[in-house]
């Protein structure tokens, strides 16, 4: 018996680089916001680069100048340069962010795995617990445990700390919701009957399906927890030394800057921290989209 | 909805107060710090009295909050306490209780809060509705746009940027403060309460502009949908009016979630408020707190911090148990 060599018409496949572009190319405002990002890091590797850190700490310059060819941002009270100040600022804002983001979406994934996979009282204490600390406003707790460190003890890691101890809940409900609606699917139960071990399952089976929602979560996560962070800086919670953009805020307000007509030393801060959380926000929208394929758009 | 659901709703509402006390009560307790001695130690630094002075001080107050007993009778103590509505007294501001101050400073907040957030909720909502329905008029949808991209800036940021353009460039309303200074707070001159508004303007715009947008597009997206449902093509072919059909059939039912969504976002709006109010030295609740965390007055911090705490949760539950006179689904089962 013969095969007839049917001769394939020429399709051309477009590389993987090449799908990666055109999906880009449909969804915009995750490419904004990577753009943006990406410009703030330029800006923070080029600044540590060419400017001298201790600039962004007090009695370093002259204070009180408006922003000019020296001092693009200006200068403020403390006698901080603010462009110096934005240089260190902004990465650790992002660092505080990044350490607690990271850690609350790990110790939500684990734990919302291990709510919903295992089920029984696991679940019942893991649920419950998320339950009755969500409706606490978390905020108000960070401040106590801010409040309690003594100021001069408090750097950028116990900042990442306390907003980590109350912002694991949010991922812990939204992985453990996903893993159960996983985990009826029917290759799911394939791989069970097929006698693959629990966690040959959690790692092989449903873990990679849902990458797409853990990336959505860690940066929601990073989003919240930069923002809490934030907060508590801009009411003098903060390592006060250290040029976070909150504290910048909230040195300026403590010292009625606007009153004085230092205008530049807040607004600074405030800019940047639009940039942050509008290209964060973008980049959540974006991976959403990417990770829920019914409003994933198609060409 | 039945008498046992509201029971279990309340016990989950104690059991949250419960875990807030707690939390309260413990970490300050884990913490190296001791308040009574750091304040007083403040003090004699000013003062200047002698260290025996100082001790002896300290352990009096020690026994007059019951700092000396073993930890587990003071945790006792305290949840009886807050059961009481006693939260303590303020530390630096020696014979006020933590409720008087609270009770001094509440109808700032809740003058603040209240307006902004249902003023956002109302015109949101409004907005959005209209923005999904095809037979709005174009200038309508065209006011929404604005609030959507402004949606996301955090309150304390709109309010930098109000200070500087509102406030500082066009001189327009003044830069914080709850009324001018040497103005006599008089609730009967008509003067005081324009000065009072023109105050409270800034602080007001700044937790309005940004939340609007939130609503805007949560109710667009819930009208979108609505729009498709059976029950809304047949009222049309039955020959209701517009607005009829606008306000019963369609805003009525994406009402429901978006009241859901309401319950949620309490936590956020104390937190934005209290940061806006010490930014603006508004005297509200924020002041409180934060000249609380200045002068390291922990019994004032911890009291503001439960009571908010206390209120949220209860707020929830009240917009919870309000749902079954909204939607008679569940009024039924």
């Amino acid at each position: 018996m013969t095969t007839a060599a049917i001769s394939q018409p020429d399709v051309l496949r477009p590389g993987r680089f090449t799908l990666v572009l055109r999906y880009l190319r449909r969804n915009l405002g995750l490419v904004l916001g990577l753009l943006i990002v990406l410009g703030l890091m330029v800006f923070t590797v080029h600044g540590l680069l060419t400017v001298d850190p201790k600039g962004a700490y007090p009695l370093a310059v002259r204070p009180k100048l408006p922003p000019s060819l020296q001092h693009p941002f200006g200068t403020d009270f403390f006698g901080r340069d603010l462009y110096s100040a934005m240089v260190v600022g902004l990465w650790q804002t992002a660092l505080i962010g990044i350490i607690a983001g990271t850690l609350g979406t790990t110790i939500g994934v684990v734990l919302g795995f291990t709510a919903a996979y295992f089920g029984g009282i696991f679940d019942t204490t893991i649920k419950g617990i998320c339950q009755i600390l969500t409706p606490i406003p978390a905020f108000l707790i960070q401040v106590i445990i801010a409040g309690s460190i003594d100021k001069r003890e408090v750097t950028i890691y116990t900042m990442a700390f306390i907003v980590l101890l109350f912002s694991w809940m949010g991922p812990t409900l939204v992985i453990r919701s996903q893993v159960l609606s996983m985990k009826e699917r029917q290759f799911v139960l394939v791989s069970k009957l097929s006698g693959m071990g629990d966690i040959g399952i959690i790692f092989q089976e449903i873990l990679p399906n849902l990458l797409p929602f853990i990336a959505a979560a860690l940066v929601g996560q990073v989003f919240a927890s930069m923002f809490a962070s934030f907060y508590l800086a801009v009411l003098g919670l903060g390592p006060l030394r250290e040029p976070l953009l909150g504290n910048i805020i909230w040195a300026a307000q403590s010292q009625g800057a606007f009153f004085n007509g230092w205008w530049w030393w807040p607004l600074i801060p405030a800019g940047a921290m639009v940039l942050i959380l509008f290209s964060l926000a973008l980049i959540n929208m974006g991976l959403d989209e990417l990770a829920n394929p019914r409003i994933r758009r198609t060409e | 909805m039945s008498l046992r659901k509201v029971i279990g709703r309340l016990l989950f509402l104690i059991l949250v107060i419960w875990a807030a006390s707690t939390i309260t009560f413990f970490v300050p307790r884990i913490s190296p710090r001791n308040p009574i001695r750091e304040r007083f130690a403040q003090l004699s630094r000013i003062g200047g009295f002698s260290p025996e002075d100082l001790e002896a001080i300290v352990a009096s107050y020690n026994t007059k909050f019951g700092l000396d007993k073993p930890l587990l009778e003071q945790y006792f103590d305290y949840v009886a306490s807050i059961a009481r509505l006693d939260l303590g007294v303020s530390l630096s501001q020696y014979p006020k209780t933590v409720t008087q101050l609270i009770g001094e400073s509440l109808p700032w907040t809740i003058g603040l809060l209240l307006v902004t957030t249902l003023l956002a909720f109302v015109f949101g909502n409004l907005l959005g509705a209209a923005a999904a329905w095809p037979r709005s008029p174009g200038w309508l949808r065209a006011i929404a746009l604005p609030f959507v991209l402004l949606m996301g800036i955090p309150p304390v940021i709109m309010a930098v940027f109000l200070l500087f353009f509102v406030g500082f460039r066009w001189k327009l309303l003044p830069l914080g403060g709850a009324f001018s200074t040497g103005m006599v707070p008089d609730w009967t001159s008509f003067a005081f309460y324009v000065d009072l508004f023109r105050h409270q303007l800034l602080p007001a715009l700044a937790l309005l502009l940004g939340t609007i947008g939130g609503w805007v597009l949560s109710m667009r997206g819930m009208g979108v949908t609505i729009q498709g449902e059976d029950y809304v093509l047949f009222a049309e072919h039955k020959g209701l009016g517009g607005f009829t059909i606008f306000k019963d059939y369609y805003l009525r039912n994406a009402m429901l979630p978006q009241m859901t969504g309401l319950a949620l976002s309490f936590g956020a709006v104390v937190t934005s408020g209290i940061v806006i109010e010490s930014m603006f030295g508004l005297p509200g609740l924020g002041r409180v707190l934060t000249q609380a965390i200045q002068s390291n007055d922990f019994m004032v911090i911890y009291g503001v911090v439960l009571f908010i705490t206390i209120a949220v949760a209860t707020l929830m539950m009240i917009v919870e148990l309000l749902y079954p006179l909204l939607d008679p689904r569940i009024r039924q089962n």
